[in-house]
C-alpha cells in the first residue's frame, strides 16, 4: 500500500522500495546502522507492551528513555579508574534504576489516587524532558543562571555533557568503524528475559491477569495495586535501559536532543508486535529498516523522506485495525469473485 | 443489501401460511449445516425447520453445538458448508445486520447490552430515529411504548433505567424487547432461564406464548427438561453436532430427553444420606453490607454454617444475595456486623486474606465478572486462584507440569470438553466453561464451600455430577453454602433451607419442614 501511496504521488515505488533495502541492508555499514537503530526500538516497545500487558497505557517511554541517559551519563563521567566490568554494568543500572523510578511514579499515582496513567505519564514526559535538558545546560552569561550539574564545561555555550569515560562505554562488536555495539545484545537478552517473566513465573501470570481482568485477579486473591507499580516500573526500567544504550554505546555523551524518536515508535511497534517479545523484536526491526533506509531511499528515487513516515502509520492503522484489513481483503476478493463470474454469466 | 424487502415478504408468506394452515411454510431451512472449528466439528450436516408460529426447544448436552448453530443462523459465524434459507430465499449472511434484515434476532446466553446505558438507548442502538442525522429520542420511546403495550403487562419495563440497575430476569426483557423493536419473526433465546427463578421462567414464558400466537417462530434453547415440557412444541435434539432426532413434549418424558441427549439414562435425582454437621464453620453475625448505590443489600443478617452441612439459600434476584457472598469472599466491603470463618475473624479480610486463612471455595453467581479469563487456557484458568500456592510455584516459578497434571485431572474428573488444555478458555461451551469453574472450586481440606448458582448453564448429566460432588464435599466435612434460583436445586441438596427477602434472612428451618409451595411464599415475601 506504500507502494500505491508512491505511485499515486508520481514516484516509482520499485526505485524507493530498492532504495529502502539499500539504505538499511546494502552495505556493511547501513546494515550496521539498522541494527544499531533496533536496539532502543527494542526496548520501548518492550516496556510499552509489558505495562499493556498488566493494562496500562504506558506514554511515558520518552521521558523513561530520558531518565535513564540522564542517570547513565551520570554514572558514565565520573568514578575515573573503574575497571569496565564494575563501571559500565553500575552505568547501565543507573539508567536502569532512573527509568524505573519515573515509571513508578504514575503507577503509584495510579494505585493511590486513581490518577490515570496516561495523563500522568504525558506530564511526566513534560517533566523528565525539561530535568534532563537542565542537568546538561550551559547556563546563560548574560543573567545569572547557573549551568546544569552535568554540563561540560569545555564545550563552551553549548549544551551537552562531558563524554562518558572509557569504561563505562559499550563495546563495539566489530571495531569502531561499524558502529554496532553490544547493546543489541542486551537488548535482546531483554526481550527473553520479559519473555520468561511472562510466560514462566508467578508474577508474570498475576501481571496478565490484573491486566486481562481486574476483577477476576481480585477474586483470586492478587493484589492489584502493587501488580500495576511493579509493572510501569518494569515497564520504565526497560525504557530507562533503552536510554542508557544510547548514551553509553552510541553518543557517549548526552544532549537533549539525543531523546527523540522512541515516543510514539515505541507505542506503534508494541501494538505491531502483538504484545509478544518475538513479535516486538520483528517489529522494531522493520522500524529500524523504515527508519535506516528512508534517507536512501530519498536520495537515490527522490521520494521525500516523510513518506516512510506515512508508511510507518499506515502499518500502525493495519496492524491496530484488523477489522480494517479484514474489510479491504474483502472488498478485493469481492471485485476478483465477481469479475471471474461475470463471463460464467454471459455464457 | 436486498435483506429489507425480505422481512417483508417473510411477513405476507407468514400471512398466506396462516390462510392455509393445512401447508405451513417453514420460516427457517437449515440445509447441510456443517461448522468446524480446529480441531472439532461443532456441527455436522444439520438440517433444521422453523415454522412461523411456533416454539422449538433444542436440546444437547454441553459442546453439542447448539450456540454455535444458532450464531451461525444469526450471521455471528460462516458456515464452514451449508445453506440458511428464510423465508424459502437464500440468506447469504455476512454479518449479523443481514440476519437482523431478515427479521432473525438472537438473545445471547450471555447478554449483549451496554450497561451503562438506559433501557431505551439500549433497544434502539443501531436502529435509532434520526430527523435530518440527529437523534430522535422522541420518536423512539413512543416506537418502544407502543410495542410494550401491544404486549400488555408482559413487557412493562422502565426505559429510563439504566442496564447496570436492573435484575437478570428485566435485562432479559430489554434484550427481548431490542430484538422485537427491529421486527424480528425469528427469535432465538439461548438459555435464556439459566439466570431466572421460576416465577421469572413462567412469566416469560406467557410471553413467548403470546409472541408466537402473534405468528413469530422461536428457537429456544435450555437444560432444564422441566421448561421443555412446559412451553415448547416441538423439540430437536443435539448429540456431538449433529441432530439425532425429533419429538414432542406430548410424545416424551424428560427422562426420554436426557435419554436422547447423552446417549444413557441419567438419574435425575441426587441420593443423599442425611448429613453429621459438625461445629459452626461460619459464623455471620448481625451483617450489613451496601450496594454500590448507597442502599442496604445485605440488613443485620445472622446465620452459621456447620461444618457437614449445606446451607441452601433461596430467593428472588436482587434479595442481597450476590452482596452478602460478595461480602463473605472479601470482594465487598462490609458495613457492619461480624464474620467468623473457622474461628478466625474475617470481616474485613480480602479475598487475598481469607484463601490464607486456609481459604474458601467460591463459585462465583457470574462465572465472566469474576471467575475466568476468556482469553487464558484451560490448564491457566484451573490454577487462576491457586497459582500462588505449593505445588503450582516454586521460588516465584510457574511449575508447568504440575498445572497440567492438576488441569488434566480436573477435566476428565469434571467432564470439561476442549480440544486441548491449551484452548482459550473463551472457546468453549459456555456449561463447560462453568464446569470449570466448579471443578476449580471443588478442592478437599477447604473448610467452606459458597456455590452460587453452581449448575448454571450446565447439562442434566454435569448437573447430576456436580451435585453429587456438592453433596460429597459436605459429608467430608465441607461447610457449604449454596445459593441457587432454582429451587428443585436448593430442595434437592441442602440440609437447612432460608429465604432471603430484601435483604433480609427469612423461615430459617430444616429443609425436611419446607416444601416447594412453601418456599415460593417465602420467596414472595410472605413468611409462613
Ligand atoms: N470460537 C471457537 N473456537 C473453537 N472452538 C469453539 C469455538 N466456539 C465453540 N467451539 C467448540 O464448538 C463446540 C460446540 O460449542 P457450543 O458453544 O455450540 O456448544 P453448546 O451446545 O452451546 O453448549 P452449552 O450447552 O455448553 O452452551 C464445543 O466443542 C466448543 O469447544
Ligand atoms: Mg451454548
Amino acid at each position: 500500500m506504500g507502494a500505491v501511496l508512491m505511485a499515486v504521488l508520481g514516484h516509482n515505488p520499485w526505485e524507493a522500495f530498492t532504495g529502502l533495502v539499500a539504505g538499511s541492508a546494502g552495505t556493511a555499514h547501513d546494515l550496521a546502522t539498522t541494527v544499531r537503530k533496533t536496539s532502543p526500538f527494542v526496548l520501548t516497545g518492550l516496556s510499552v507492551a509489558l505495562a499493556m500487558k498488566a493494562g496500562l497505557f504506558n506514554i511515558g517511554a520518552a521521558g523513561q528513555f530520558l531518565m535513564g541517559s540522564v542517570g547513565a551519563v551520570w554514572v558514565g563521567i565520573q568514578f575515573e579508574g573503574l575497571p569496565v566490568w564494575f563501571h559500565l554494568p553500575l552505568a547501565l543500572a543507573a539508567g536502569i534504576g532512573s527509568g524505573s523510578a519515573w515509571g513508578a511514579i504514575p503507577g503509584w499515582l495510579k494505585v493511590s489516587t486513581g490518577a490515570h496513567e496516561v495523563i500522568t505519564t504525558v506530564m511526566l514526559n513534560y517533566v523528565a524532558a525539561l530535568f534532563a535538558g537542565w542537568t546538561v545546560f550551559a547556563g546563560s552569561t548574560l543573567s545569572t543562571t547557573r549551568p546544569g550539574p552535568l554540563w561540560d564545561p569545555t564545550a563552551g555555550p553549548v549544551s551537552v555533557s562531558p563524554d562518558v569515560l572509557a569504561s563505562a562505554r559499550i563495546p563495539w562488536i566489530l571495531g569502531p568503524s561499524l558502529r554496532i555495539h553490544w547493546g543489541i545484545a542486551l537488548a535482546l537478552l531483554a526481550a527473553l528475559l520479559v519473555w520468561w517473566l511472562m510466560e514462566r513465573t508467578r508474577i508474570g501470570f498475576e501481571l496478565k491477569t490484573v491486566g486481562a481482568k481486574p476483577l477476576a485477579a481480585r477474586y483470586a486473591g492478587m493484589r492489584c495495586g502493587w501488580t500495576t507499580v511493579l509493572a510501569m516500573t518494569w515497564a520504565g526500567g526497560l525504557a530507562g535501559l533503552a536510554g542508557a544504550i544510547e548514551t553509553l554505546g552510541v553518543h557517549h555523551k548526552f544532549a537533549p536532543e539525543f531523546g527523540g524518536g522512541v515516543g510514539f515508535e515505541s507505542i506503534a511497534i508494541a501494538l505491531l508486535g502483538q504484545g509478544y517479545p518475538l513479535g516486538i523484536v520483528l517489529a522494531a526491526l522493520l522500524f529500524a529498516v523504515l527508519d535506516a533506509g528512508a534517507s536512501k531511499m530519498q536520495f537515490d528515487s527522490g521520494v521525500p523522506s516523510d513518506i516512510i513516515q506515512v508508511i510507518q502509520t499506515l502499518i500502525l492503522i493495519f496492524a491496530t485495525a484488523p477489522a480494517l484489513a479484514t474489510w479491504l481483503l474483502n472488498r478485493v476478493s469481492r471485485t476478483q469473485r465477481a469479475a471471474a463470474a461475470a463471463p460464467g454469466l454471459r455464457a | 443489501m436486498n435483506a429489507a424487502p425480505l422481512a417483508e415478504q417473510i411477513g405476507l408468506r407468514h400471512q398466506s401460511a396462516g390462510n392455509r394452515r393445512n401447508m405451513p411454510y417453514p420460516v427457517l431451512e437449515v440445509r447441510g449445516v456443517t461448522k468446524h472449528f480446529p480441531g472439532v466439528v461443532a456441527n455436522r450436516n444439520i438440517d433444521l425447520d422453523l415454522f412461523p408460529g411456533e416454539i422449538l426447544a433444542v436440546l444437547g448436552e454441553n459442546g453439542a453445538g447448539k450456540s454455535t448453530l444458532m450464531n451461525i443462523i444469526c450471521g455471528l459465524h460462516p458456515p464452514t458448508s451449508g445453506s440458511i434459507r428464510v423465508g424459502g430465499r437464500r440468506l447469504e449472511c455476512r454479518s449479523p445486520r443481514d440476519a437482523i434484515a431478515a427479521g432473525i434476532a438472537m438473545v445471547h446466553q450471555h447478554f449483549q447490552l451496554v450497561s451503562s446505558m438506559t433501557v431505551l438507548e439500549n433497544i434502539v442502538l443501531g436502529a435509532e430515529t434520526t430527523r435530518r442525522g440527529i437523534l430522535d429520542p422522541a420518536t423512539d420511546e413512543r416506537g418502544v411504548d407502543e410495542l410494550c403495550r401491544r404486549f400488555g403487562g408482559q413487557l412493562d419495563i422502565n426505559p429510563q433505567a439504566v442496564i447496570d440497575d436492573l435484575p437478570m430476569a428485566m435485562r432479559l426483557r430489554v434484550e427481548i424487547v431490542k430484538a422485537l423493536y427491529r421486527g424480528a419473526r425469528i427469535l432465538i433465546l439461548d438459555e435464556p432461564t439459566a439466570v431466572l427463578t421460576p416465577q421469572e421462567t413462567g412469566s416469560l414464558f406467557q410471553l413467548l406464548r403470546g409472541l408466537r400466537n402473534q405468528g413469530t417462530a422461536i428457537i429456544f434453547i435450555t437444560h432444564k427438561l422441566r421448561e421443555v415440557l412446559d412451553v415448547a412444541d416441538r423439540i430437536a435434539v443435539l448429540r456431538q453436532g449433529e441432530v439425532v432426532g425429533h419429538t414432542r413434549p406430548g410424545a416424551t418424558t424428560e427422562q426420554a430427553m436426557a435419554t436422547m441427549m447423552v446417549g444413557r439414562a441419567p438419574s435425575l435425582t441426587v441420593p443423599k444420606v442425611p448429613g453429621v454437621p459438625g461445629p459452626p464453620m461460619l459464623q455471620v453475625d448481625n451483617l450489613t453490607v451496601h450496594r454500590n448505590d448507597g442502599t442496604t443489600a445485605v440488613d443485620r443478617i445472622s446465620f452459621e454454617v456447620h461444618q457437614g452441612e449445606i446451607l441452601g439459600l433461596a430467593g428472588g434476584q436482587d434479595n442481597g444475595q450476590t452482596e452478602l457472598i460478595g461480602a463473605l469472599t472479601g470482594l465487598r466491603p462490609v458495613s457492619s456486623g461480624t464474620v467468623r470463618l473457622n474461628g478466625h475473624d474475617t470481616t474485613h479480610a480480602s479475598a487475598r486474606r481469607i484463601g490464607r486463612e486456609g481459604g474458601t471455595g467460591h463459585i462465583p453467581e457470574d462465572r465472566h465478572t469474576h471467575g475466568m479469563v476468556e482469553g487464558f487456557s484451560v490448564a491457566q484458568n484451573l490454577v487462576l486462584n491457586l497459582c500462588n500456592r505449593p505445588p503450582f510455584t516454586r521460588w516465584g516459578l510457574l511449575r508447568l507440569e504440575a498445572i497440567r497434571a492438576h488441569a488434566r485431572r480436573k477435566a476428565a474428573a469434571f467432564d470439561i470438553r476442549a480440544t486441548s488444555l491449551e484452548q482459550p478458555l473463551g472457546s468453549l461451551s459456555a456449561g463447560n466453561q462453568q464446569k470449570l469453574v466448579v471443578a476449580r472450586e471443588m478442592r478437599d481440606g477447604l473448610p467452606l464451600l459458597i456455590a452460587s448458582q453452581p449448575t448454571r448453564g450446565v447439562d442434566v448429566g454435569s448437573v447430576e455430577f456436580i451435585h453429587h460432588q456438592i453433596v460429597q464435599q459436605r459429608n467430608a466435612g465441607q461447610a457449604v453454602l449454596l445459593a441457587s434460583y432454582d429451587l428443585d436445586e436448593i430442595l434437592a441438596l441442602a440440609d437447612r433451607i432460608a429465604v432471603m427477602f430484601k435483604g433480609r434472612l427469612i423461615g430459617l428451618s430444616p429443609a425436611a419442614q419446607v416444601d416447594r409451595n412453601r418456599l415460593g411464599l417465602l420467596m414472595a415475601g410472605i413468611p409462613a
